[in-house]
């Protein structure tokens, strides 16, 4: 390398590189060195101990929220793949004209513009016992008094995670569906083969690096969430997010709420590391 | 003769009909995937513009009262000036890092660019509550008081992943003869990535900035926990919710939903653009 290009790599690569370093490492860095802290109530005494993880550990507390983090976001990606998938497979295999299929690949991409926050709000407005369902079940004379059924539940969770992260199930599927050779489903059919094995033995397994990446995206993106529980939720609805924002918020145990986070962290990266291992595999039975 | 016809007319009356059943059905899956994803957007426009203050069925009648008292709401103004504050420096910043980081990782090789990559990507599926927190840790542990700029830095680093996967996505597709050529023909470093490289990832660069405006002007995790006590839109929105539903909420998010449908149109417009250049 000459002087030359060294000092260019040098100007492309500091901004960055620094960028990350003091916003990201320092942060992370600090995060795990505070986990190693004692909470003496207002304050955090600097320690080396195990004590905060120990608390997650044996408080059962901890790890019901945690076990029912992962059952929501568990369901929440089931969801989404029951509803993604036939709507994907509808897009690549049955729509002819590329228009129509712009069209609808945007219509499920579309909302990923509109807040966030309002398309879960509106679940709560919709599910309410004052709410719209509640009272238009009333006006048609299906009920005959307003239920608490609908809010306030992990099924309301499940329901406005799903609707709130369905694209990113959607656009993966789509990806993969896509570049599945037409040719490879003809020899199938022309081998014999009727339309449901040919989908069983060539498609679905041809497009399940999509549906890996799609439910992991999913996956931790509801894992992490913590604006549905607080909305829909209800009273046993708190989810990890809820915890460690109320550790660093309100019971101002920082030490612990970063231990906590350093567990989801974990779990995050295991979650991304096994599903690219997956994908990997799915790749060589391709190529 | 004929019974053979008549065999094969009943195999093709038999094939279009299960034809026509399945298509029934997949234009029934379709569009109740369609309602799903668009009730709850059309309810939330609808109820913005009714006359009373309960959000229940059958609607009471028209008003713009509450469009109104949104014009009065002072409160909501600030916030909404710092929002797109906010949103504005954060993308010009993640995008003047972001490309950069796309460039190295595409062109550069250089120790550490594994660890590198990994770091810069990994807002993507972390949760977004672990970079605010994490951050506020740092501003807190080095005495930086909380702010607006304090959420930029964090909403910055947060969409660096968006800016660098869609830059470098592009920069992939593109040829590196390009560049040489112009190294080549004796332009300098700076002068080919002006007027060579960025040229060509223009639309890339573009979509990733509309993009990351859009994520910033509507993020909660991170700048729930790094603001002070300048609220950005969506906090103002969080924190009117807490204290109940208001027709007053829906009417912003239909005014939400109005800019987000011309910010979409826009980017079909330059993408399909892009595919026409190409």
């Amino acid at each position: 390398m000459t002087l030359g290009t060294r000092i260019r790599t040098g100007l492309v690569l500091s901004p960055p590189l620094l960028w990350t370093i003091v916003f990201m490492f320092v942060p992370y860095t600090i995060l795990l060195v505070y986990s190693f802290w004692r909470a003496q109530f207002p304050l955090f005494v600097p320690d080396f101990q195990l004590g905060n993880y120990r608390t997650l550990i044996t408080d059962p507390q901890y790890l019901n929220v945690l076990l029912r983090t992962l059952k929501i976001a568990g369901l929440v990606s089931i969801s989404a793949v029951i509803l993604a998938y036939p709507y994907a497979y509808f897009l690549v295999f049955k729509v002819r004209r590329p228009g129509v299929r712009l069209a609808l690949y945007m219509a499920v991409v579309a909302p990923l513009w509109v807040s966030y926050l309002l398309r879960a709000y509106t679940w709560k407005t919709i599910l309410g016992t004052q709410g719209i369902l509640n009272s238009f079940l009333i006006s048609t004379g299906v009920l005959d008094e307003p239920s608490s059924v609908f809010l306030y539940n992990h099924t309301a969770m499940v329901l406005t995670l799903t609707y709130v992260f369905i694209p990113f199930m959607v656009m993966p599927i789509y990806a993969a569906l896509e570049k599945i050779p037409p040719s490879l489903i003809e020899a199938s059919r022309d081998l014999g083969e009727g339309a449901f094995a040919t989908f069983r033995k060539v498609t679905l397994p041809l497009s399940l690096t999509g549906v890996i990446a799609g439910f992991t995206m999913t996956f931790c993106l509801s894992f992490g969430d913590f604006i549905a529980p607080f909305l829909v939720g209800g009273p046993d609805g708190a989810m990890v997010a809820n915890v460690i924002a109320s550790q660093f918020g309100a019971a101002l145990n920082w030490p612990l709420g970063s231990a906590l986070a350093l567990v989801m962290l974990v779990l995050v990266l295991g979650i991304i590391s096994v599903s690219d291992r997956f994908e990997r595999l799915g790749h060589g039975r391709l190529e | 003769m004929n019974t053979a016809k008549q065999t094969v007319d009943d195999a093709l009356n038999r094939t279009s009909s299960t034809k026509l059943l399945s298509n029934i059905t997949w234009r029934v899956v379709i569009g109740a995937i369609l309602a799903f994803l668009y009730l709850p957007i059309v309810v939330l426009v609808l109820f913005s513009f009714n006359s009373s203050r309960s959000l229940s069925w059958p609607m009471t009648g028209v008003t713009l009262d509450w469009y109104r008292k949104l014009a009065a709401n002072e409160q909501l103004l600030e916030a909404l000036w710092n929002s797109l504050y906010v949103a504005t420096c954060a993308t010009t910043l993640t995008l003047l890092i972001g490309v950069p980081a796309a460039m190295a990782l595409d062109r550069l090789s250089f120790p550490g660019k594994g660890i590198f990559r990994k770091l810069v990507l990994l807002p993507i599926a972390l949760p977004g509550i672990i970079t605010g927190i994490s951050m506020l840790s740092m501003f807190k542990l080095f005495g930086l008081p909380l702010s607006l700029e304090t959420v930029i830095i964090g909403h910055a680093t947060a969409l660096l992943a968006v800016v660098v996967t869609q830059v470098f996505a592009r920069l992939q597709r593109l040829p590196k003869s390009y560049e040489e050529a112009s190294l080549d023909l004796g332009a300098g470093p700076l002068h080919t990535f002006l007027f060579v490289t960025l040229p060509n990832i223009r639309s890339a660069v573009i979509g990733a900035g509309l993009l990351s405006f859009t994520l910033s002007f509507d993020e909660i995790p991170v700048t729930f926990f790094l603001t002070g006590r300048d609220n950005t839109l969506p906090m103002y929105i969080w924190s009117t919710m807490r204290r109940g539903i208001t027709p007053e909420i829906n009417a912003v998010g239909a005014l939400i939903v109005l800019a987000s449908a011309i910010l979409i149109v826009t980017s079909v417009l330059l993408l399909r653009e892009n595919s026409n250049s190409r």
